[in-house]
């Protein structure tokens, strides 16, 4: 097993988000968290890439047999985790290459591997960037400062790409691509596809899904998951919409 | 970026590093400031009549001075006469290579991570050591020679070049400009002095690394740079001194002449004492550093790092009085702790075409207050003169606080100018993005804020940019909790 997370509750700002999810990946599975806005979707990654905000009050979380909740956000993402960013954050100044090798590097040494000097870190880096269609330019700016919000998702991709994870969770990463960019990312998405590495794909909207086949779909409603299944799921949330879903959660 | 999350790693112990006393035989002048210990310090260095008269003026004309009080910045009353203004190495022969300098001293020098011999070698740096007040060792010198450059320290340069020293001294930063001017003017210790002929362009980075050692001393170097038409150099000053718990005042004076088509480039990255975390402690740093554009198409460069020191107060200004001169100006300046800063930079335009830049990144951390204070003067003669101004503050927590005092005063309608301040806070959603990748909270720190700095770490000098940064990583320590 590579996740376990067991009635996992979640506050924020003095309210509880997450009241109680359950949720077991296996290596290799892709997961889709499906929900309307609000629904607590973010809270459920960023809590389990441990943003300092979200305070875990229950629950428990094993991440390939650890205990998650134990390590620090930097330790969480050198040992495998890994969050594409539904917003990701600008930082003035630092060149994206020069960040994701640190990032890399940082991660190889806790593996015990030689640290990648320019040299090799660009072959690595190369690659990907071909893989993604992303434009070498990429790299010299500064990490998502000035980037199109489609230009960020790429990135959030790209950096996935470059450092491997284990577990990825992808926070509508759709989101803001249009239809060739959506197809490109999830080209990259799948090509990562393996039984070594799991995915947790967070989406409003089911358009995603057409391209990431996702083994197993997830309902997220007022913090609960209230409803899980294959990806046919998926498609039946697309026709009748998230309406009634809880309701449906509430009577079982 | 140049340097590497491990470089700044390796950096990752808490106290201040530097706090070391290198054990050499002092030759200290008795405490406290009269006529009689002026006199002293112009024989002790054997200088010529007209210099002692020079410092005597300066001297007279402090004691009615009062010490200035504008600064944004509090610090306990300075006992002047509780200082002694004089300390040399015993032993003041003149050396030829490094091998010959004091074993201790080349200790200290490991130990603070400046290998010279290799710097020489791998970097092309000439090094005129100060070592606490008295040149202890000069290379490159035969070859700057060579080109008929004169790179000394202040002591030699009156022997060995009075005509020079009488002509420039004095004539940026009169004995009168200030109140630490006027102190420095009549016990200024030692300092380097720079003169690069007509049509030189000065084949390396001239680099000095000062250091503030002997127990109550205060430094007072006084540094004069000339360039000669059409001329250029660059020149790197970098300061680290030994840890002391009672305060140390510092009062410089740096002096720069540009004529005609020359370009003086000026880096100082400055890490003296801090202080303790508590606010004990530390280095004053009181000083002045002006350069004229002298001539036309001249152009000064001022770039400072400022991690050091309790207490910073400190104009690298610009007079350009050549037409199409330029002045520019890039700083960093971090407070951490307790630590005060108040700096920034005046350009006073007088030539006709004039522009000057002033970039000014201040970083400020724990209860540490920083104070961007720049002043623009157009002239009434200075037609079509530009200024870009930028001042951003970087705040790291919430009880420091950094204050910005911009001052214009514009006689020619001509003149553009343009301001631009931020003030922003280090996110923790920056950080947590960081973090999200793998990279320590410290590092990320780091990166954030190297990235802030970038605009003026691209000024420096290659090996400058890396020390500057890794000396802003060590500042910062623990400013995050
Ligand atoms: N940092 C925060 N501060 C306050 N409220 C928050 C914060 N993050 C999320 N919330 C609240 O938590 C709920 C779930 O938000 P979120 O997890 O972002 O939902 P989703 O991703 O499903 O749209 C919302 O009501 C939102 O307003
Ligand atoms: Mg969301």
């Amino acid at each position: 097993m590579l996740l376990e997370v067991k009635n996992l509750k979640v506050r924020v700002a003095d309210k509880e988000i997450l009241k109680g999810i359950n949720l077991t990946v296996q290596p290799g599975e892709v997961h889709a968290i499906m929900g309307p806005n609000g629904s607590g979707k973010s809270t459920f990654a960023r809590a389990l890439s441990g943003h300092p905000g979200y305070e875990i009050t229950e629950g428990e979380v094993r991440y390939n047999g650890k205990d998650l909740l134990d390590m620090d956000p930097d330790e969480r993402a050198r040992d495998g985790v890994f969050m594409a960013f539904q917003y990701p954050v600008e930082i003035p100044g630092v060149n994206n290459a020069y960040f994701l090798k640190a990032a890399l590097n940082a991660k190889r040494k806790q593996q015990g591997l030689d640290e990648l000097d320019a040299i090799d870190f660009m072959k690595v880096v190369k690659e990907k960037l071909e893989v993604l269609h992303i434009d070498d330019s990429m790299l010299q700016r500064s990490v998502n400062e000035g980037f199109s919000g489609g230009e960020k998702k790429r990135n959030e991709i790209f950096h996935m790409a470059v450092l491997e994870p284990a577990l990825a969770l992808l926070d509508e990463t759709d989101s803001g691509l249009d239809i060739d960019a959506l197809r490109v990312v999830s080209e990259g998405v799948n090509a990562m596809r393996s039984p070594e590495r799991s995915f947790v794909v967070v989406t409003h909207y089911q358009r995603l899904l057409n391209y990431i086949v996702p083994d197993y779909v997830h309902v997220l409603s007022e913090g609960r998951i209230v409803r899980s299944g294959g990806k046919a799921l998926a498609l039946e949330l697309e026709e009748k919409g998230y309406a009634g879903q809880a309701a449906v959660g509430a009577r079982r | 970026m140049s340097t590497t999350t491990e470089q700044i790693e390796k950096l990752a112990n808490t106290e201040y590093k530097y706090g070391f006393v290198t054990d050499v035989e002092q030759d200290i002048a008795p405490k406290g400031l009269n006529e009689d210990i002026v006199r002293l310090i112009s024989s002790k260095k054997g200088e010529p009549e007209w210099l002692l008269e020079w410092r005597l003026k300066a001297f007279r004309a402090w004691l009615k001075m009062e010490e200035p009080k504008w600064q944004n910045v509090q610090y306990a009353p300075i006992d002047y006469q509780g200082t002694s203004y004089y300390a040399a190495p015993k032993e003041k022969k003149k050396l030829n290579s490094l091998d010959e300098v004091d074993p201790e001293i080349r200790a200290t020098f490991d130990k603070l991570g400046i290998p010279i011999e290799e710097q020489k070698l791998l970097s092309n740096v000439a090094v005129d050591a100060v070592f606490d007040s008295v040149s202890v060792a000069t290379t490159f010198r035969s070859k700057l020679a060579e080109l008929g450059i004169i790179f000394c320290s202040f002591s030699e340069a009156v022997k060995d070049h009075p005509e020079l020293v009488q002509q420039y001294i004095g004539s940026v930063v009169p004995h009168t400009d200030n109140y630490f001017a006027a102190l420095n003017s009549a016990v200024f210790s030692d300092g380097s002095f720079v003169y690069i002929p007509r049509g030189v362009k000065c084949p390396m980075e001239l680099s000095t690394y000062f250091r503030i050692n002997a127990q109550n001393t205060g430094q007072f170097e006084r540094t004069l740079i000339v360039a000669d038409e059409g001329a250029s150099v660059s020149y790197l000053e970098g300061c680290t001194a030994p840890k002391r718990d009672e305060n140390q005042l510092h009062a410089a004076v740096v002096e720069l002449v540009a004529h005609t088509d020359a370009t003086i480039k000026y880096s100082t990255v400055q890490n003296w004492y801090p202080g303790d975390k508590h606010g004990t402690g530390g280095i004053y740093n009181f000083v002045t550093k002006r350069g004229i554009c002298k001539g036309d198409r001249s152009k000064i460069t001022w770039t400072q790092v400022e991690t050091g020191s309790s207490v910073t107060w400190k104009y690298p200004s610009c007079i350009l009085q050549g037409h199409d001169s330029v002045g520019e100006f890039y700083s960093v300046a971090v407070t951490n702790n307790f630590q005060q800063a108040d700096t920034g930079t005046k350009m006073i335009h007088l030539g006709r075409n004039t522009r000057s830049t002033i970039v000014s990144k201040g970083i400020s951390a724990g209860r540490g207050q920083n104070t961007y204070r720049g002043a623009v003067k157009i002239g009434k003669n200075a037609r079509n003169a530009r200024n870009y101004s930028q001042c951003d503050s970087l705040l790291i927590g919430d009880r420091c606080g950094a204050h910005t005092f911009p001052y214009l005063e514009i006689k020619n309608t001509t003149a553009k100018v343009e301001h631009e301040a931020s003030t922003s806070k280090i996110g923790e959603d920056q950080i947590f993005y960081c973090e999200s990748r793998g990279i320590a909270k410290e590092d990320a720190i780091n990166m954030i804020v190297s990235g802030f700095c970038k605009e003026v770490f691209r000024e420096l000098p290659m090996e400058f940019a890396v020390e500057a940064q890794k000396l802003l990583g060590i500042s910062l320590e623990g400013s995050v909790g």
